[in-house]
């Protein structure tokens, strides 16, 4: 049934939450992303594709500065969050991942328990104000990262021992738990059985209520099922950037048509 | 004929052998090696193997065994009676060796004849001056009974070392002969002394074993030994630490093992938090330059023997503790102390805290670190909250390492903790430990079947299986860690 | 910290909050941060300044044992005193003891006291003479017996100074000190002075602290390293020649032979744990085993030798299979694809390739084994050694010292002139570790192969 939920094409216009202007990184000599220009919008969920090893990940990182734990990665260009330039000196990283979240390719709970998985950041950023407080945050990132139901019941044990599916919607609801504007979410579902994968876009079309979701995928069809809107990366240069029907419908690029219609990649 | 000659000779045999083996295959194959089964190379090889490995094994076994026949033999001269009071069968046995020995150096000096030593009698001729002439001395006088089995003992091992040049080099000459008949251009020569060259190389692993066994038998049987003439009740619980070398001491091991634990605890307290710091900073924080220069500053650290340590605790930090610490908040006045030899022996550790830490810090996949900075977290919090908690079971196993080598140091606690036995809980009085206390009892002049000096084996045992069940706890905690993160 | 503490800060102030101002919160968690952050370098300070006051220390101590002051004298090789026949026979001379040269050197020292800018003031010549070593007589009359035709010449000798004179001049020894001290006084000091003002006395290089055997108790000056040296370097040689050897022949079977059973797993567990068993446990099996059970002498480099054999055996298996893991399973494949067998494909292919590798940890397992003292301790190492071991193979069985329980030896005397030999020693220990290492280092950067 999923892979015939094409989304409705956005019918008004959204709020702009993310503004990237010409934006270059480099990997030491390497020019890994050429000026990409783009606009992602609030309750939308963008989202991004192209072959491998075309910078979509590396980019992605950039949105909440997670490059920055790499020594040789620099960034240059304008990333504008809500209109104010992440970039700049006097942004905190800390405190511009706590709004921009972030889950990864391979599900990364900490070796904890469920219960501390997910308080751990609200515990770090201190959106708590006492235990029942944080009982109630923890309740309901599980809930919103729909897994309530399967973990209410062993919220003490470790976050290791659940399966596949269920600890990358851990992560999702961690990362949930920090109330994030932001989910920037690399290849979520690669890692994971077709099953687990299903439950996992429900989810993130279920965020969309709320977030501005970015996710980069390989899957193509995940792109057409998931997302309102998609940039096509190639070599590190953003091809294509357009209504996800308009882009597997009706390509401008020729390079994004040979992509989707499998010619290249 | 001396050991070190027999064995030349078989190796000679081999070196010969090897080559008419060669020329013998090429021969039989009628001068062309392509009618040979294996290149001829190795129908020399299987020659030189077969005449030396099991010529070299009868002769290492003869060694290994013509002692103890030999003592067999000759203790039994020896009557009740030729032992002095307070004296040993062993003891008398060591005069015993060394007289022969020391007839042995007389006839090579030229000073006695094998003539006048057959006539030579204990009492009559003054032997012990005489031995001392060629610079062997002999504690007592000697008694005739002891003489005689001098006697016996120098021709029992002159016949002994005639029969084994006889067999060794005759079971040489044997295995090149029965290895020379056998080869024929079908020979598998090379499957034969791969086989055996297989055989030699699992011989050199079991290295390993016959020294673990080594160990744990001699520790063992001289335990055992000091056991029936000092109670072991009283070795583990007395807490007095008293030798006496007229007899009647006092060999309780609580006090050593109190100085022991008492400065490993120090060191620990030291090296610990240093180290694992250390590893933390360097892993996660170091710019590259810092880095390139303290990593190698801290390896340094690492390859520096215990004696420099030793050294350095004795002449510069021993004395700066006592002049700066202990003797202005008047808790005591001596250079050597259990804080002395800790902070030392905490130096010294650092660097294998750190390193050990530092392969536990970097098995901790990337993807933790990730998801932590992604949710915002700073690195402090990632690195308290997230790694050392993940790497906990592994720097617990390090700790238990580094405890390990804390207990079983020597020389740093030899030179700056102190000899003196005592319970006391003051850091700045001197200790003593398990290990000074083994050098103490085994060095200088002791007569070897006393208690005291018997002790030693039995702290020794204490001591290897202290560490030994560290070792294997630590080992198999980190093991355990390591299969979690594969 | 910060961390565990539940803040007051309420959660809606975070969301409105712009990023380009740091909350309270966030700036109270950066200065957590930095202070964490403080704890590691401080840590790292910690372990450096260690590293600086240790070498410190030793240097400082220890760089004064390579200078040495000595006092220049004419003897005059006397022959009556020397030869009394006149024959110039060698056991003649040899008759002469140690203290019939005493008087030459007393002697000497008084022709030079007749010149006018030396003043005794008052002190007795005899004891002027005490400047010397006491090593001084012993000294000439080797110098005799090795020429016995300068009996009846003048010679020029440089005799040691005795340990306080030496001490004066390297600032142990002061006059204060000398007041209280029974071996030297101050008058003596004095002359020291004028002495070297005069010319006669210096202090040069001192050749003798690495060629000489050690000496007595009250003879500093007189102690070298020379059989510690030799002692060590025959202990290396015996663990080279059996400890690479059966060490690769272990690794070998261990890594590329050895079928996973039981009596694998019993060989990699003892190798493992012989790695960690303390250092001394090897020294009451070498004194169990070699001296008590074979009868192998005390104090013998060999006996040292296969003790440090069994402790670096460890170490040199460890390096060695961690190289023929580096070696590619491709390189196997390809000898055998050519119908090599498989012991022919190892000693061919995979043994060359790994022996730069091998060869680094031998030296670093040799360096190890060169500064371990425990266990040499226990089997007698400890002896008072004059006599130097005589060349192999008779000399691996001959008494000798080693470096690092030289090092020993001298701490556990009590005058001070020790503590710089003992540094000093340690000086030398630690440059040859270095050179081992640094060749290590070197043949890892010459011949480190990537695949």
């Amino acid at each position: 049934m999923y892979d015939t939920l094409i989304p409705e094409n956005a019918v008004d216009q959204k709020e702009i939450k993310i503004n990237a202007e010409d934006v270059q990184v480099y990997y030491g000599d390497t020019h890994a992303i050429k000026d990409v220009s783009v606009k992602i919008e609030d309750k939308t969920v963008t989202a991004f594709i192209g072959p491998s090893g075309c910078g979509k990940s590396t980019f992605l990182r950039c949105l909440n500065r997670m490059n920055d734990t790499i020594d040789i990665c620099r960034v240059e260009g304008k990333i504008l969050l809500d209109g104010e330039d992440i970039y700049d000196k006097k942004v905190d990283p800390v405190q511009l991942r706590a709004k921009v979240g972030m889950v990864f390719q391979k599900p990364n709970p900490f070796p904890k328990s469920i219960y501390d998985n997910i308080a751990y950041g609200p515990r770090i950023h201190g959106l708590a104000k006492n235990k029942a407080d944080l009982d109630v945050i923890v309740e309901k990132s599980l809930r919103r990262g729909a897994i309530w139901d399967e973990v209410k019941d062993r919220l003490d044990q470790p976050g290791t021992g659940l399966s596949g599916g269920q600890q990358q919607r851990l992560c999702i609801a961690r990362a949930v738990a920090t109330e994030p504007e932001v989910l920037l979410m690399d290849e979520p579902c690669s890692a994971l059985d077709p099953i687990a994968t299903a439950q996992v876009e429900e989810l993130i079309d279920e965020l969309r209520q709320d977030y501005s979701v970015v996710i980069v995928t390989h899957s193509m069809q995940q792109a057409a099922r998931v997302s309102q809107k998609t940039a096509f990366f190639h070599l590190g240069n953003l091809v294509e950037f357009g209504e996800t029907s308009q882009i597997f419908t009706n390509p401008v690029d020729p390079r994004t048509e040979s992509y989707i219609t499998g010619r290249i990649g | 004929m001396s050991a070190g000659l027999i064995i030349l000779v078989v190796l000679l045999i081999a070196c010969a052998g090897f080559f008419v083996g060669r020329s013998r295959a090429i021969a039989t194959a009628g001068g062309d090696i392509r009618n040979l089964h294996s290149r001829p190379n190795y129908y020399g090889l299987t020659v030189a193997l077969f005449s030396a490995a099991p010529a070299l094994m009868i002769a290492v076994l003869w060694l290994l065994l013509q002692p103890l026949y030999i003592e067999g033999q000759v203790s039994e001269m020896i009557a009740p009676a030729d032992i002095p009071e307070g004296g040993s069968l062993s003891l008398v046995m060591t005069d015993v060796r060394r007289i022969a020995d020391g007839l042995d150096v007389a006839v090579d000096a030229g000073t006695l004849t094998e003539d006048r030593i057959e006539d030579m009698r204990a009492d009559l001729s003054d032997l012990r001056t005489r031995l001392g002439e060629v610079g062997i001395a002999v504690a007592s006088e000697v008694r005739q009974n002891v003489f005689m089995a001098a006697k016996t003992y120098r021709e029992l091992a002159a016949k002994l070392r005639l029969a084994m040049a006889v067999i060794v080099i005759g079971a040489s000459l044997a295995g090149a002969a029965f290895s020379l008949l056998r080869i024929n251009p079908d020979y598998r020569a090379r499957n034969v002394s791969e086989h055996a060259i297989k055989a030699l190389l699992i011989l050199s692993s079991s290295v390993a074993i016959l020294t673990t066994v080594g160990i744990i038998f001699s520790l063992l049987f001289e335990t055992l030994h000091f056991f029936r003439l000092y109670p072991a009740k009283d070795f583990f619980f007395s807490s007095i630490w008293n030798p006496q070398f007229q007899g009647g001491s006092d060999l309780g091991i609580l006090p050593l093992l109190w100085g022991t634990l008492y400065v490993s605890f120090v060191a620990l307290i030291f090296a610990v938090p240093i180290g694992l710091l250390a590893a933390v900073y360097l892993s996660e924080y170091a710019s590259k330059h810092v880095r390139s220069f303290a990593k190698p500053a801290i390896e340094i650290l690492a390859g520096i023997p215990t004696i420099v340590y030793g050294l350095f605790a004795l002449i510069t930090v021993g004395p700066l503790l006592r002049d700066y610490f202990a003797e202005p908040l008047g808790l005591g006045n001596s250079s050597s102390s259990v804080l002395t030899a800790g902070v030392v022996l905490g130096i010294m550790l650092i660097p294998f805290v750190s390193s050990l830490s530092d392969d536990v810090i970097n098995a901790v996949p990337q993807a933790m670190r990730d998801g932590s900075y992604g949710l915002g977290a700073t690195k402090s919090e990632t690195i308290k909250q997230v790694i050392l908690p993940a790497a906990l079971p592994g720097i617990v196993g390090a700790v238990l390492l580094a405890a390990s080598r804390a207990i079983g140091e020597t020389m740093i606690v030899v030179m700056g903790a102190g000899a003196a036995a005592k319970l006391s809980l003051n850091p700045f009085e001197a200790m003593t430990t398990i290990t000074v206390k083994i050098v103490s009892q085994l060095t200088g002049d002791t007569e070897f079947a006393s208690p005291e000096t018997l002790v030693a084996f039995a702290l020794g045992l204490s001591l290897f299986v202290v560490t030994l069940g560290l070792n294997v706890l630590a080992l198999y905690i980190v093991r355990k860690y390591r299969e979690q993160y594969e | 910290m910060t961390d565990a503490s539940m803040p007051e800060t309420s959660p809606s102030s975070k969301h409105t909050s712009s990023l380009l101002q740091q909350d309270v919160r966030t700036k109270k968690r950066n200065a957590s941060e930095a202070r964490f952050k403080a704890y590691g370098a401080i840590a790292i300070g910690i372990a450096i300044l260690a590293l600086v006051a240790l070498m410190t220390s030793i240097l400082a101590n220890g760089s004064s044992a390579f200078r040495q002051t000595f006092i220049s004298l004419d003897v005059y090789l006397d022959p009556a005193k020397l030869d009394k026949d006149g024959t110039r026979d060698p056991e003649a001379i040899a008759k002469v003891s140690t203290f019939g040269y005493a008087p030459l050197i007393k002697a000497a020292f008084d022709k030079e006291f007749e010149k006018p800018e030396i003043g005794l003031e008052g002190m007795k010549s005899s004891e002027a003479a005490k400047m010397i070593s006491k090593e001084g007589p012993a000294e000439l009359r080797r110098y005799v017996l090795e020429n016995p035709d300068m009996i009846g010449e003048t010679v020029r000798f440089d005799f040691l100074a005795g340990g306080r004179i030496d001490g004066y001049f390297k600032g142990r020894v002061t006059m204060e000190s000398a007041e209280r001290d029974k071996n030297v006084s101050p008058e003596q000091l004095q002359l020291a002075d004028q002495l070297k003002a005069a010319g006669l006395l210096k202090t040069k290089f001192n050749w003798g602290f690495l060629t000489r055997a050690d000496a007595s108790e009250n003879r500093p000056e007189a102690a070298g390293l020379g059989v510690a040296i030799l002692g060590s370097f025959y202990m290396m040689i015996v663990v080279l020649v059996l400890a690479l050897p059966i060490g690769v022949a272990a690794s070998i079977y261990l890594e590329e032979f050895a079928p996973k059973n039981w009596f694998t797993d019993i060989i990699e567990v003892n190798i493992s744990n012989l790695a960690a068993v303390p250092s001394i446990v090897f020294g009451i099996l070498g004194l169990a085993i070699f001296i008590n059970f074979a009868h192998l002498p005390q104090s013998a480099p060999i006996v040292g030798g296969l003790v440090l054999t069994l402790m670096t055996l460890p170490t040199i298996i460890i390096a060695t299979r961690a190289s023929l893991k580096a070696v590619p399973p491709s390189i196997r494949d390809a000898a055998l694809g050519i119908g090599a067998s498989k012991m022919q494909s190892v000693f061919h292919h995979v043994l060359p390739l790994a022996a730069p590798g091998i060869l680094t940890g031998t030296i670093i397992g040799l360096a190890q084994a060169l500064g371990e003292t425990a266990p040499l301790l226990l089997i007698g190492m400890v002896a008072f050694v004059r006599d130097f071991p005589s060349a192999p193979p008779e000399g691996f069985f001959d008494p000798a010292a080693a470096l690092p329980v030289q090092v020993y030896n001298w701490t556990q005397r009590s005058d001070p002139a020790f503590v710089e030999r003992a540094s000093g020693a340690i000086i030398v220990l630690l440059v040859f570790l270095l050179i081992m290492n640094a060749i290590a280092i070197i043949l890892r950067r010459r011949f480190e192969r990537r695949w």
